[in-house]
């Protein structure tokens, strides 16, 4: 799977607050979620991105809350994937469960806002305009997970088995 | 080799003898939690895959704590939603109105949580529970609605870092200053995807309320998970609370970990974490001349009967500071009538201060307390983020409750020395 868009860069600790502010959570419609994301950095990040424009940050993006409502919102404004130095955990989960791809990789200081970036997800291979890295790829798991559709398919599917076998 | 309580805990939830860190493994979960803000995520998925009922009704469990009592109208509507799926499926512990408190203040007290445990919750706090000697993480909604309909989920079985505590506490020190000097020390993301195990003497001589203030901000170093080993005073504070008999766990001598990290107490003052993270860590003697719009005293970290009792000492006969305002959340309905009845809400009464009802509030900017901008607030939550308790340009300074309590009095940051 190859991933091809423009850089948007955050830098060290993006956390949940920042991502999509508590305020908006009693919301749980996409489209709501996504004109706040960010909004306390850029505010008006919504209008600004593009479809399939890639987020590259620096540590610990993610990290805060468990809210699912920040995954949701960047998925929601096209971002298919966030690269990362690294990520919290409980965001890292979530992603996956709702089909946003992160992919660990130190490509912080080689990324230049609004450059084009291209990402191999499942090799971790990277090209931006003048240096090519290989990151770790995905993990094993994370992928079988994205190739079910995120974890609900998954369980559908566990379900459906389950009253196949009644 | 020997295992942490971490691991031994993980091994018993699925069918091991034996887990190390790294391995993917499913375990069976013993609560399955969610609240008001993150449960209607997970019911909308859960009519999505088409699940007709939850593993079991007594082990999910619903708090409406966040925006409660409803703050708007959709709130109030996501709140109906989860009480019309909690009476069609029969859920035992769901908590609202009169019996509500915050979430991770109110299952160790209603004894839903017992030592031993495996707990999931759709918040990052569900990490409180690692006071009593159970595994308990946050997730998101999705994980949380597969825990629902099968009773598990996987874990990455994680690493694990010691700190050894020893020396004597001093005065108006405690958990809180305890954890956030940690957190300074190693940073935000300083324990990620770690478990962070607490030991030693000062440990031993903490109250169960400030441990769970310790495990409660475990997540803001990133960990996955804190966790203490259950002694005379759990099993004292599990024994008349334990819904289901506790499991005790401890870490054998020859467990491996990570890194192990001693810090002598007896050299820890009170601590402030200043804008805008939980990181950012100064001694109270440096901050000064730092003014402040509203104190909050409250929360999953620091509103349980022990910090309320140590604001009332500090505020029985004085006045909150001209311009100042300040919120006191007592966690629980338990909590609050314990401290009506020790005549602590009457202190904080004739202090002036304002006395709110069980409720996350102003602790996430929801309601109850939201800071306009340019406005600084100390607060006993957990965290500072940018905008966190309101407009992106106000502050959060986070402290435990002595330090907030005299900077009430004083409308500036201060010690408590002298009160
Ligand atoms: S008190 Fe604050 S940190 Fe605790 S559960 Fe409520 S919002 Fe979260």
């Amino acid at each position: 799977m190859i991933i091809k868009g423009h850089i948007w860069k955050f830098g060290d600790n993006i956390d949940t607050d920042i991502i999509i502010p508590a305020r908006y959570l009693a919301h749980t419609d996409p489209g709501v979620l996504g004109q706040h994301c960010m909004e306390p950095l850029v505010p008006d990040f919504s209008k600004k991105v593009k479809k399939g424009d890639i987020i590259v940050a620096g540590f610990n993006f993610g990290c805060g809350s468990s809210r699912e409502h920040a995954p949701i919102a960047i998925s929601a404004l096209g971002i298919p994937i966030v690269i990362a130095r690294s990520f919290a955990r409980i965001f890292y989960r979530n992603a996956f469960n709702k089909g946003l791809a992160l992919m660990e990789a130190d490509i912080y200081n080689m990324a230049k806002e609004g450059d084009e970036i291209e990402i191999d997800v499942f090799s971790g291979i990277i090209k931006t305009k003048d240096t090519t890295v290989k990151a770790k790829p995905i993990p094993p798991f994370m992928v079988e997970l994205i190739e079910a559709g995120g974890l609900m398919n998954y369980l559908k599917k566990k379900l459906e088995e389950r009253h196949e076998n009644l | 080799m020997g295992m942490t309580i971490t691991e031994k805990i993980l091994a018993a939830h699925s069918g091991r003898d034996f887990v190390e860190p790294g391995e993917i493994i499913d375990a069976d979960v013993d609560i399955v939690l969610a609240n008001d803000i993150t449960a209607p995520l997970s019911l909308e998925e859960f009519e999505k895959v088409g699940a007709e009922k939850v593993f079991d009704q007594d082990k999910v469990v619903f708090v409406l704590d966040h925006f409660t009592p409803n703050k708007d109208i959709i709130s109030a509507e996501n709140c109906k939603k989860i009480r019309e799926f909690s009476k069609k499926h029969g859920i035992k512990h769901f908590y609202e109105g009169g019996r509500c408190g915050i979430e991770h203040a109110l299952l160790p007290e209603q004894g839903i949580v017992v030592p031993g445990d495996v707990v999931i919750g759709a918040d990052s706090h569900t990490c409180t529970y690692g006071a009593l000697g159970a595994f308990a993480t946050g997730m998101g909604s999705t994980d949380i609605t597969y825990a629902m309909v099968t009773g598990k989920i996987w874990f990455k079985v994680p690493e694990s870092i010691k700190f050894l505590c020893y020396g004597e506490w001093n005065r108006w020190v405690t958990g809180k200053d305890l954890i956030l000097h940690i957190i300074g020390m190693i940073g935000v993301d300083g324990a990620l995807y770690s478990a962070m195990e607490f030991d030693g003497e000062a440990i031993s001589n903490l109250s169960m309320d400030s441990r769970m203030t310790i495990a409660n901000m475990a997540i803001e170093a990133g960990a996955k998970n804190g966790i203490f080993r259950p002694d005379e005073k759990t099993m004292a504070y599990v024994e008349k609370r334990a819904k289901r008999p506790p499991r005790v766990f401890e870490s054998d001598r020859d467990a491996q970990y990570k890194q192990v990290i001693e810090i002598d107490v007896s050299k820890l003052g009170l601590k402030v974490a200043c804008p805008s993270l939980p990181s950012n860590v100064k001694d109270v003697e440096d901050l000064k001349d730092i003014e402040i719009d509203q104190v909050v005293i409250g929360s999953c970290t620091n509103g349980r009967l022990e910090d309320l009792k140590m604001a009332a000492d500090i505020l029985k006969g004085k006045k909150i500071a001209p311009w100042v305002r300040c919120i006191v959340i007592p966690a629980t309905p338990d909590i609050y009538r314990d401290a009506l009845k020790l005549g602590y809400i009457e202190i904080f009464a004739d202090a002036g201060c304002i006395i709110s009802p069980p409720t996350c509030g102003p602790c996430l900017g929801g309601h109850m307390g939201v800071l306009a901008k340019g406005e600084r607030a100390v607060a006993t939550t957990n965290r500072n983020f940018i905008g966190r308790m309101g407009h992106p340009e106000s502050e959060v300074y986070l402290s435990g409750p002595a330090v907030a309590a005299a900077s009430a009095i004083a409308g500036k940051i201060m010690h408590p020395e002298g009160f």
